[in-house]
């Protein structure tokens, strides 16, 4: 789409500062973005051991691993927090984003390298508060999601869940810095001639990504700051008997959360969107339309929250309402599968490992994304609120969708990123223990969903045993594909093949494979000019 | 042992198509039998929704056997598409790429025809949910209270007695109970009544979830919300609490049990001696003035 008019570089002028003032008081976009990619990956390390133990729990009836079910809720709830704010976001947005936001659009760096520096470190602060949380008192164990009363001073007492609540506000503060940093970013530093229209639409979901953050992240810190000081300082926000009110928390708490999902999978889009076109040797099939249908996502994304909360007891009507703008969203949603198909139609398709992962994520989200409308239904989500087809549901979309794409992001770019090619066989083995063993972990849960088994159960009736026992034995290959994804990443540091600038050919088109890999620690020279 | 292994390697396979065909057959398997007696519970290796024990549960069932249907053929319609791109448009097939990039009428069609799918879902998913909202002629009405870690019932209309219903512990199980989901006082109710349930909250949310009666409700502290259920074969129907709420969430199962109109109205009349001899006290839940709000409420909305 867009060529560099000057991309040669002279490796004499790339200068590079000492160890501490590249790594801790960095202000190189590339810099940053690995630094987030490194953080992802130890968060990953965490959040992944929790699933490991509640999947070994969850094998056999019983209580095994876990004291009592509120050690186990803390858990549970540390791993939903994790998962989200520290694997996936600083992954998509603070990882690939910071990388390859300023290069696609030809800017010699972030708007405000300073914040970006700051967005990172105040991720390693909000992560040890939450690991912290964990060995304190009795733990926060009301979910991801901390509903009052349950998360109030009287049913957790102990400073476990204020420390919690402070590390969502940093991991926030983060957030709507990282966020006002790329619209500014993104607004006012691409190169002439990249009129909003022909920038690559991995930046497209990065812009509606960041406005999502910027105006839902800022409700999530009033809820939870109302939350602290109805625990520390005698308010009664969320406290009926002070005239407060606990579903105003969950309308607040999913104002943010529905947003939230579309943050954690929109990037993802973007990146699917690049890896199919390249693979496939084609130009993405009806671009504008794959940026409008993020747009309309995330628009609609906004006026969806309160399907999280059909059991609630809102109006009839207001559930009519919620539910059919639920739906909708399926159709942009519907729009963006049927046009990475039509890019592949006709293409001259390299199974490499990126697209790998790109075809499996296409359908493991339109699993995930069927489910999805499954549970729009407020009538058919009055048996399957809060069960396990729940949990299937998001973790098609989560684990197995923005994962994946993840996974082919981290293929897709590794070269670019350290100037080194992963292993093609050990990728394309990676792939598939990857996809058997998710697949087997989260499809049984749609079994024992329909069958009513709540989330969120250290232990159930017997009849529950055989799906989850199933779903622990897939657990185990996922966890083994993550270790061997350690591996391929330590093969590649040492011994990957050193590749030039462009190793995909014609199909990459977009400007990060115009300059060398890995690209000079400053991009660009001079501003490219795009024809 | 020997059904796992088949099933595994189903999966091993990664050809979620198998998975759902299996599903599929569950599903209809699902369909209630018009046994006397039924156990509203969830079965080993089952993968439908539980059986129905009622008029709601049935509406549910029936509707997400539609929605089942739709979403299957969309997926296995994306698969076969995908398999077919890989294989036909491979580098080694099709060395030289086409260019198209844009296909207006393509567009239109892929935007219009999940708009008219999505409108097909939704006419009876509109019908669903105002059938399921409240109940339109109530018989009777409970009260349910969820507590940690037990819930609390009240017969408004059998001179407000109320009762607590805990689970059975393990050491304490006679034959036939099933551990985590027997009580030692179950919910009992009249065969074909409709039952108006108002769910009151007591001290963290609970959720009042029955998945063989087609029922679900939060109990939130502070608030008095309303539904309704109806048993239309005698039966016990299993549930368990259904949101977060403390150490013990996991171990708060419910237990209803569907009678005969005579054998409820004996129970009631032993009951009505047996909890009150329990507590001399007036009924807890007889003093919440919420309850009577609502009842005058449901019925001004009628």
């Amino acid at each position: 789409m867009a060529t560099a008019s000057h991309a040669h570089h002279d490796d004499h002028h790339d200068h590079k500062p000492g160890f501490v003032s590249r790594w801790f008081f960095s202000t190189n976009h590339k810099d940053i973005g690995t630094l987030y990619i490194i953080f992802s990956l130890v968060a990953a390390v965490v959040g992944i051991g929790i699933s490991l133990l509640m999947r070994l729990e969850l094998m056999y009836p019983g209580m095994q691993i876990f004291s009592d079910g509120q050690m186990w809720n803390a858990y549970i709830s540390a791993h939903g927090l994790i998962m989200v704010f520290f694997v996936v976001m600083p992954a998509l947005i603070g990882g690939f984003g910071n990388w390859f936001v300023p290069i696609m659009i030809g800017a010699p760096d972030m708007a405000f390298p300073r914040m970006n520096n700051i967005s990172f470190w105040l991720l390693v602060p909000a992560f040890m508060l939450l690991a912290a949380s964990l060995f304190v008192g009795e733990g926060p164990g009301a979910g991801w999601t901390i509903y009052p009363p349950l998360s109030d001073s009287t049913f957790h007492s102990s400073p476990a869940m204020d420390l919690a609540l402070f590390s969502l506000h940093l991991a926030g503060a983060s957030s709507i810095m990282g966020a006002a940093n790329f619209i500014t970013t993104i607004f006012n530093m691409r190169a002439p001639g990249m009129t909003l229209h022909k920038m690559p639409l991995f930046v497209w979901s990065m812009l509606v990504t960041a406005f999502l953050l910027l105006l839902a992240v800022p409700v999530l810190a009033g809820a939870i700051t109302m939350l602290i000081t109805d625990r520390n300082f005698g308010t009664s926000f969320f406290r009926p008997e002070g005239g407060g009110d606990p579903v105003l928390f969950q309308h607040l708490f999913w104002f943010f959360g529905h947003p939230e999902v579309y943050i954690m999978i929109l990037p993802g889009f973007g990146i699917i969107s690049h890896v199919i076109s390249t693979f496939s040797r084609k130009p993405v099939f009806g671009y504008l339309g794959m940026a409008y249908a993020m747009v309309a996502i995330g628009f609609v994304g906004f006026i969806v929250w309160a399907h999280h909360m059909y059991t609630s007891g809102m109006d009839v009507d207001t559930r009519a309402y919620f539910m059919a703008a639920t739906m909708v969203i399926a159709v942009p949603t519907g729009v963006k599968i049927f046009s990475w198909i039509a890019t592949m139609w006709g293409g001259s398709i390299k199974m490499d490992t990126p697209m790998l992962f790109a075809v499996g994520f296409i359908f493991l989200f339109t699993v995930g994304g069927v489910t999805g409308v499954v549970l729009a239904n407020a009538g058919i989500d009055q048996i399957l609120h809060n069960t396990y087809y729940v949990v299937a549901h998001f973790h098609y979309v989560l684990s197995l969708g923005a994962v994946f794409s993840i996974y082919a992001g981290f293929y897709y770019w590794i070269g670019k990123m350290c100037g080194r090619q992963y292993p093609e066989t050990l990728g394309k083995i990676h792939f598939w223990m990857t996809f058997i063993g998710v697949n087997l972990t989260f499809f049984p849960m749609h079994f024992s969903g329909n069958q009513g088994m709540p989330r969120r159960y250290p232990d159930y009736p017997d009849a529950f045993w055989g799906w989850n026992f199933v779903a622990s034995i897939g657990s185990f290959i996922s966890v083994a594909s993550f270790i061997f994804f350690f591996y391929i990443v330590w093969v590649t540091m040492r011994s990957g093949t050193k590749i030039a600038a462009n190793p995909w050919g014609e199909g990459a088109t977009t400007l990060e494979w115009q300059v060398a890999s890995p690209p000079p620690f400053h991009t660009f020279e001079e501003i490219p000019r795009l024809r | 042992m020997k059904v796992f292994m088949a099933k595994r390697r189903a999966f091993g396979l990664g050809r979620l198509v198998a998975g759902l065909a299996v599903l599929a057959v569950g599903l209809v398997l699902s369909v209630p039998t018009l046994a006397d007696s039924m156990i509203g519970a969830p079965a080993a290796w089952g993968m439908g929704l539980q059986p129905s024990g009622g008029i709601i549960k049935e509406r549910i069932s029936s509707f997400n056997t539609m929605v089942f249907a739709i979403i299957t053929v969309i997926t296995i319609f994306v698969l076969i598409l995908l398999a077919y791109c890989v294989w036909r448009f491979s580098a080694a097939r099709n060395p030289v790429p086409s260019t198209t990039s844009h296909h207006t009428g393509l567009e239109i069609a892929w935007t219009v025809i999940p708009v008219l799918i999505l409108i097909v879902i939704a006419i009876p998913s509109f019908r669903l949910l105002y059938f399921q909202d409240r109940a339109v002629d109530a018989d009777m009405t409970i009260t349910v209270q969820g507590r940690q870690w037990y819930w609390n019932y009240t017969y408004v209309d059998q001179g407000n007695f109320n009762f607590d219903s805990y689970p059975i512990q393990e050491a304490d199980l006679k034959p036939g109970q099933i551990f985590k989901l027997d009580v030692d006082n179950q919910l009992v109710i009249p065969v074909g009544a409709n039952i108006r349930v108002l769910t009151t909250g007591h001290d963290v949310i609970h959720s009042f979830f029955v998945p063989a009666l087609g029922i679900q409700k939060y109990t939130i502290p502070g608030r008095t919300l309303e539904t309704w259920m109806r048993a239309d074969r005698p039966g016990i129907f299993y549930g368990q609490c259904n949101q977060i709420c403390g150490t013990n969430h996991w171990f708060m199962p419910i237990a209803v049990r569907a009678v005969p109109r005579a054998e409820f109205d004996t129970w009631v009349a032993d009951a009505q001696k047996r909890f009150a001899q329990a507590d001399g006290s007036a009924p807890v839940i007889a003093a919440a003035p919420a309850s009577q709000d609502s009842l005058q409420i449901a019925e001004a909305r009628r």
